[in-house]
């Protein structure tokens, strides 16, 4: 993985001091809380319902041992020993205290790591395929263009005081796994007609309380030219973007109301201009450094079988949760954070040290934050599966549902959360514990539940099969549902099915949906399929037909 | 209100005039609005002269006029308000502006380096900041990855040893 040289290492120190300086002003009244407010956003320093909220930059998801123990230190030292990863591949701790908050991230720059841009109305901390380099669909690992992007996106002096925020996630394959859509900006690598490599660009995707998929606006981008093109549509969002209205402000708007064509106008126009300059062009020489920093391990030559384990749940396991490798006798494993009856994406401290020792045994490198707040062990030789399988289990960490109905996203909600209108995280513990029987998970298939607790959407309820958005109905919390929605190639944005449904009936509405999918399906159909061939009717005929029981 | 140029307190030689004032003869400054109606006679005044926009004034209005000005104020409606960041980039890239960009009303010392980057030099400040919190801002970051208006090496050139 990437390591820093003594330039990074220097720029995220001083940012630190320099967010220090920014923390004493605030604590002596020189700064006051809305002067100070984008200062530690920018920082990753939220102030949520009780207290505030750090969140992490973990790039493209990717993380060393030695960054999951200083993770865990920070969650026993500084706050109250769990962390939270989170759909944008970061970390949150979710009581920090504004006084310490210089110190915890002065430990993180010790291990290369920071909460630059995590917040705040700039581009934030850039996402990539969490199987990254390791997928056998892949053309190539987009990491190394996740950190170029990083790097340039880093403190940018143009495009810091942005009309909103500004999401980028790159890919390097057909398969998308980084939800490229649904992203303001998407970096897809692929190949033109010669066998160059290089990448379209896609713009104006987004959730929230206005959904679109993005559009193409660069079909071929050469490498050496991406900043100049990235630049280019930043500036026009910069100059362009709406700033009058909160709501109205993320590129998404600017894009559609603009049009594909005179999008591509504006940004042509900005990239000539920039790509005659010169100055923005990523030398080959500096696309292969990056490259090397990102080089996969050396695959041994190994028998490509799964071997058997006398633990019968092994089987259950191996079944969902291990992905195809490129190299034989390889697999990718998902670790579940997604334990039947607990909080999505929470990880306590003993885990994460414990996932290190792990690490280190069976010598894992990396680890990676999957969107879906998961992790995700990506070169697992296979042998060595049962024994990793058995210390999984015995930390809790084995569940066998990776894109299972159980595999639920949810956002923090109500629990934590300023803006949740209500909670997430009890209907997500409420659903899984309905469908917590593996024989009837299997029986249903993959099915991506998505739950937010409000429109802003970070429980991603648009791009879920079945999305949950909970509203507030006159001090009482409703939900509700969404059919339809995917974020992968296949992306689509949910339909909204009716009227919402109280938190007592909520978990009955989703059965009844799921019952209807099963009664419906052909063949090997997921859910997502019978949906698009069917249509709503028959799910809201179903779900609405009688009063649905209060007593859950 | 004080101005700061290459971190130091300057005089400002600049009148700021209203709309409907007369012209003095010294160096003057006058809004978009103005400019754009009085152009012929603006231009070919004896002294100096500066135009000042609003967050949402484009200087791509100003056009070739823009290498004729001496001084152009890019006003901050609000510190959050990120416009005039891209505005200052136009005037330095595509309009060739090689005169005075000035920044005017609601910013944040915690800008001042972004602002300096993309090719500020004049900042019209409160009495908060000094020319010392000046000074301090520019330097809190000394390595930068993106090349920008104030031609500073990038990290990237400084790895190459260029």
């Amino acid at each position: 993985m990437y390591r820093y040289d003594e330039f990074d290492a220097v720029f995220v120190r001083e940012r630190v001091e320099q967010f220090r300086y920014q923390v004493a002003r605030r604590l002596s009244g020189e700064l006051n809380e809305d002067q100070f407010k984008p200062l530690r956003l920018m920082n990753g320093l939220y102030l949520q319902l009780h207290a505030y909220m750090l969140r992490i930059a973990v790039p493209y998801g990717t993380l060393s041992a030695r960054q999951l123990r200083m993770l865990a230190h920070i969650a026993r030292k500084y706050d109250k020993g769990y962390g939270h990863f989170t759909t944008r591949q970061n970390l949150q701790f979710n009581w920090p205290k504004l006084k310490d908050v210089p110190d915890i991230l002065a430990e993180l720059a010790t291990v290369e790591m920071h909460a630059i841009q995590t917040s705040g109305n700039c581009i934030r901390n850039v996402t990539a395929d969490h199987f990254a380099g390791a997928a056998a669909d892949e053309i190539e690992d987009p990491r190394p263009t996740a950190e170029i992007v990083r790097q340039w996106s880093s403190l940018h002096p143009e495009f810091t005081f942005l009309p909103r925020k500004f999401k980028i996630a790159v890919s390097g394959s057909a398969h998308d796994r980084a939800a490229l859509k649904f992203h303001d900006v998407a970096v897809q690598i692929v190949k033109n007609k010669a066998g160059e490599t290089g990448y379209r660009v896609l713009v104006g995707g987004g959730m929230g309380r206005t959904p679109y998929l993005g559009y193409v606006v660069g079909d071929f981008v050469a490498k050496p030219d991406l900043l100049a093109f990235l630049e280019s549509v930043l500036r026009v969002y910069n100059e362009q973007g709406r700033r009058d209205n909160l709501y109205k402000s993320r590129i998404k708007i600017l894009a559609h109301t603009l049009g594909e064509a005179e999008m591509r106008r504006l940004v042509a126009r900005e990239f000539s201009e920039i790509k005659a300059a010169g100055t923005l062009t990523v030398p080959d020489e500096e696309l292969k450094r990056i490259a090397a920093y990102f080089a996969p391990p050396a695959f041994e030559k190994l028998d490509d079988v799964l071997p058997e384990s006398a633990d019968k749940d092994f089987a259950d396991w191996a079944k969902t949760n291990l992905h195809r490798h490129r190299a034989p006798g390889y697999a990718i494993a998902t670790i579940s954070l997604k334990p039947i009856g607990g909080v999505p994406g929470d990880a306590s401290h003993q885990q994460l040290d414990a996932l290190a020792d792990l690490m280190d045994e069976f010598g894992q490198a990396e680890i990676r934050v999957s969107h879906e707040q998961n992790l995700v062990l990506p070169h697992v030789r296979k042998k060595d599966l049962p024994a990793i399988f058995a210390r999984l289990k015995k930390l809790g960490l084995a569940t066998p549902n990776a894109g299972l109905v159980t595999d639920i996203i949810a956002c923090p909600g109500l629990d934590y959360c300023d803006l949740a209108n209500a909670r997430s995280i009890p209907v997500a513990q409420a659903i899984a514990k309905r469908f917590s029987d593996l024989s009837r998970q299997h029986e249903i298939g993959e099915l991506k539940i998505k739950i937010s607790g409000c429109i802003n959407a970070c429980g991603h309820h648009h791009a879920g099969h079945i999305g949950i958005l909970g509203v507030d109905k006159k001090g009482v919390e409703f939900y509700q549902l969404q059919l339809g929605g995917s974020a992968a190639e296949d992306a689509s944005i949910g339909e909204i099915m009716g009227p919402g449904f109280g938190a007592h009936e909520i978990v009955d509405a989703v059965e009844r949906v799921i019952e209807t999918y099963l009664k419906l399906r052909v063949g090997g159909e997921r859910f997502l399929d019978t949906y698009r061939r069917v249509g709503m009717e028959p799910f809201r005929n179903m779900t609405y037909r009688e009063q649905l029981h209060a007593a859950h | 209100m004080p101005l700061i140029k290459h971190g130091a307190l300057a005089e400002n030689l600049f009148a700021d005039v209203a709309d409907s004032a007369p012209l003095p003869d010294e160096p003057a400054i006058v809004s978009l609005a103005r400019f754009l109606a009085e152009r012929e006679t603006l231009l070919a005044r004896n002294a100096p002269l500066g135009v000042r926009l609003k967050s949402e004034e484009s200087p791509a209005a100003l056009g070739e006029d823009a290498a004729r000005l001496s001084l152009i104020v890019l006003e901050f409606a609000k510190f959050r308000d990120g416009r005039a960041f891209s505005w200052a980039r136009m005037l330095r890239t595509r309009l060739g502006f090689r005169g005075e960009i000035r920044a005017a009303g609601d910013f944040l010392t915690d800008q001042l380096a972004f602002m300096h980057r993309v090719g500020f030099d004049g900042f019209e400040v409160s009495e908060k900041i000094t020319p010392e919190a000046f000074r301090r801002a520019l330097g809190e970051m000394r390595f930068v990855y993106q090349p920008s208006a104030d031609g500073k090496k990038t990290i990237r050139e400084l790895r190459a040893g260029s």
